[in-house]
């Protein structure tokens, strides 16, 4: 139990490190991801503590967001490339386009 | 937890390379070996459904979708700078990442450190069913809440990602005209650009043509080649050196090999 959850946390942590580290847009989305995978493991580990089927819901749950959270933010990542030529969260200072 | 030793390390460097990958296809591969990794532990921990959802759903779709706006955008961003405009910051980002890491994983696993008061089994009989009772039962609101957020996120998709035309659409006889214009103001040729030369040992584009003093003609390969340094550089760059593979070569100018493009 303990074990799975620091998995889940030590991942969560990557992803947040990952997060304020990279300038890649991308690559800052992927560790977004990595983040909402670590809180998913957490779900399924409380689901198998508790012995019902609660927690998987929400990490089925926390997929659906994830997955529409991916669709709208590659069209923004995409939208931000065609305007700027660039991704780099370091040159996209203002959100005016 | 034989299953947890295996796929826990695996996991854990794998994401350590979505923080340390210099291309982005590297860190969505790196991605895409823990996604698989954590669908394992899913299965071994009694949640059959959430394997294949995290296979299908993750793995199949998020990572395919991720991969296809790299190959959009991402391939030509390059390296990221080494220059930080905020000095010291990802030092003290890594300093508060482990901070942060370290008290979650000993706060957390103090808290809970029982085991589990359960076996696999009481969540893994039944899973599918067991799920869809709860889904259909008490959660069916939120159930509803997902299906306007994907018809939402569709829409924001269709909306953000359309291009609209800013200019009209040139047409061919405009273009022709434009050509000539150029070719008046500019003196930039109106026909086609020059052929990449072929040599005796040599056959294909990335072969530049040789103007007639020996030197390479660069508008006569593509330009992708030329910004990738994929250029072949002929085997002889000065005139005068007869036997050698170039010199059958013609020297000829730059305007001959225009006339002969077109006819």
């Amino acid at each position: 139990m303990s074990d799975l959850l620091s998995l889940s946390m030590i991942l969560f942590s990557i992803g947040a490190v990952g997060v304020l580290v990279r300038r890649n847009a991308l690559i800052v989305f992927m560790c977004v991801e990595l983040m909402l995978n670590g809180t998913n493991l957490a779900f399924v580990a409380f689901a198998r503590e508790h012995g019902n089927l609660d927690g998987q819901l929400a990490a089925f749950l926390v997929m659906v967001v994830a997955a529409a959270e991916v669709v709208v933010g590659l069209a923004i990542i995409i939208a931000i490339h065609r305007s700027r030529g660039s991704i780099s969260v370091d040159e996209v200072r203002q959100v005016r386009g | 937890m034989t299953a947890f030793g295996v796929v826990a390390p695996i996991v854990v460097i794998a994401a350590l390379g979505l923080l340390f990958a210099r291309k982005a296809v590297h860190a969505a591969l790196s991605l895409a070996v823990v996604m698989i990794g954590l669908a394992v532990l899913y299965a071994a921990n009694g949640a059959p459904f959430l394997f294949a959802v995290q296979i299908i759903v993750y793995t199949g779709a998020i990572m395919m979708l991720f991969l296809f706006v790299v190959m959009l955008v991402g391939v030509e961003s390059g390296p990221e700078a080494v220059t930080e405009p905020l000095p010291g910051q990802r030092v003290a980002a890594a300093l508060v990442g482990l901070g942060f890491g370290a008290m979650l994983v000993v706060g957390v696993g103090q808290v809970v450190a029982n085991g589990f008061a359960v076996p696999v089994a009481a969540v893994e009989d039944d899973n599918v069913e067991g799920l869809a009772a709860l889904m259909f039962g008490p959660y069916v609101l939120a159930f509803q809440f997902t299906a306007a957020l994907l018809v939402t996120a569709v829409l924001g998709a269709m909306v953000l990602a359309h291009q609209e035309r800013l200019t009209p659409q040139l047409s061919q006889a405009e273009h022709a005209a434009q050509r000539i214009r150029d070719f008046g103001t500019d003196g930039k040729h109106p026909g086609n650009a020059p052929t990449p030369g072929v040599y005796a040992r040599h056959n294909a584009v990335d072969a530049p043509a040789l103007l007639p003093d020996g030197t390479p003609l660069e508008s006569s390969v593509p330009g992708a080649l030329v910004r990738r340094g994929q250029v072949i550089r002929p085997p002889v760059t000065g005139p005068g050196l007869g036997g050698e593979p170039s010199s059958d070569v013609a020297p000829r100018t730059d305007d001959e090999t225009d006339g002969e493009d077109r006819s």
